[in-house]
């Protein structure tokens, strides 16, 4: 049991998929522009990556090794076209704000990552509890980002604002060039934390 | 080999099939909730489906028709929305909706689409830059920004985001009045 813990806590601190792998660094940059995006952004990943690696686990033995990149694709990408549809149906604003970041989910490495690099070998429990593991913890990092940046950015944490309309805030940390300097600095103390701490 | 990716696809194919089924309803649904929630911004209090009778119209400035929206109380014309774009927003296609008043002043105007500058583009959104437009006639007030010579306060930073919405709204007000010309000419 201790390393099934182990198993679901390496996503979360020791390989975070973004701040230790540097994995999926398309959304993680693309959407983060605010917290709410972020924390989307990470619910619809989290999704396609708990059930691309139950049904990778599942089928694993059928599929034979020469096609199994295409395999995992066509069944990452089925996911990725429900999650779309789903959103657009129920929450039309986030699918207004993800845009094309929802269809990218199928080239997210961190899913064929671990499709391919454990679900592929790992039984069906190992791969859920490494797909929650893993999905929590991009989406923590996600919103993490998304909150640091709306914060600076626009003055306010998920859509509350803590300053006047009219104030200035650093602009610029909504921009594109904003999320490399936000992802930069917390990857650094992120790594510090987790290194002293272990 | 290629048994198990035809299976593979197969069952891919059958399951999107299913939710896009599924789906279907509760997508068109949310576009609709979304274009009437729009006209409630814009429009005086209405009482028929205005997304129901709308009207296309082609106009040379849009590559796509212009919808127009008759908002009715008890049979009478309270407002007519517009959906106004202009191509020339700092990031591209900017579209909003103008409210129009049954004497052709500006009552609301919503933005639906755009792509600018978080922080200074989309403040075209706020309720500073649109109240300069409130209850305005565009044949007595000018759209264009005061740079240009017009009324309209240019937003910090954002002057090409503010003469794409200018040129928008003009787009809006001139199809809404050549529709109101057409009208009264089939009438005579």
């Amino acid at each position: 049991m201790l390393n099934q813990k182990q198993n679901f806590l390496k996503g979360i601190i020791k390989d975070n998929p973004v701040f230790v792998m540097l994995l999926g660094m398309c959304p993680t940059l693309g959407v983060t522009s605010s917290a709410f995006n972020g924390l989307g952004m990470g619910i619809a990943t989290l999704f396609v990556l708990l059930m691309s690696n139950i049904v990778v686990s599942l089928v694993k033995s059928q599929i034979p090794s020469k096609v199994r990149i295409p395999a995992f694709i066509i069944i990452i990408a089925s996911f990725v076209t429900i999650v779309e549809m789903v959103l657009e149906a129920y929450i039309p604003f986030l699918f207004e704000q993800l845009g094309i970041f929802i269809p990218l989910i199928v080239v997210n490495c961190l899913i064929l990552g671990r499709a391919e690099a454990f679900a592929s070998k790992n039984n069906l429990l190992s791969s859920v509890i490494d797909a929650l593991g893993m999905g929590i913890g991009f989406t923590v990092a996600l919103t993490l980002l998304g909150v640091t940046r709306e914060i600076l950015g626009s003055g306010s944490i998920f859509d509350f604002r803590f300053v006047s309309e009219n104030a200035n805030t650093l602009i610029l940390f909504i921009l594109p060039p904003g999320a490399f300097i936000a992802l930069a600095y917390l990857t650094v103390l992120f790594n510090k934390v987790s290194t002293k701490t272990s | 080999m290629f048994l198990a990716l035809f299976i593979i696809t197969l069952v891919a194919g059958l399951s999107l099939g299913y939710v896009n089924d599924l789906t279907k309803g509760p997508k068109a649904q949310a576009k609709l909730e979304r274009k009437v929630n729009a006209l409630k911004g814009v429009l005086p209090a209405f009482d028929n489906n205005p997304v129901e009778e709308v009207i296309l119209i082609a106009s040379e400035r849009a590559k796509d028709s212009i919808e127009i929206y008759k908002g009715y109380m008890q049979g009478k014309v309270t407002g007519t929305a517009v959906i106004g774009s202009s191509e020339k927003g700092f990031s591209g296609l900017v579209k909003i909706m103008v409210g129009f008043g049954p004497d052709g002043a500006i009552k609301n105007i919503a933005v639906l689409e755009q792509k600018e500058t978080p922080g200074l583009g989309t403040k075209m959104k706020g309720e500073k830059f649109i109240a300069q437009f409130r209850d305005k006639d565009p044949s007595s007030f000018d759209l264009r920004t005061t740079k240009d010579g017009g009324d309209i306060d240019a937003l910090t930073g954002a002057t090409i985001t503010t003469r794409a919405f200018g040129e928008a709204t003009q787009l809006a007000y001139d199809v809404f009045k050549a529709n109101n010309k057409m009208k009264e000419d089939s009438k005579n």
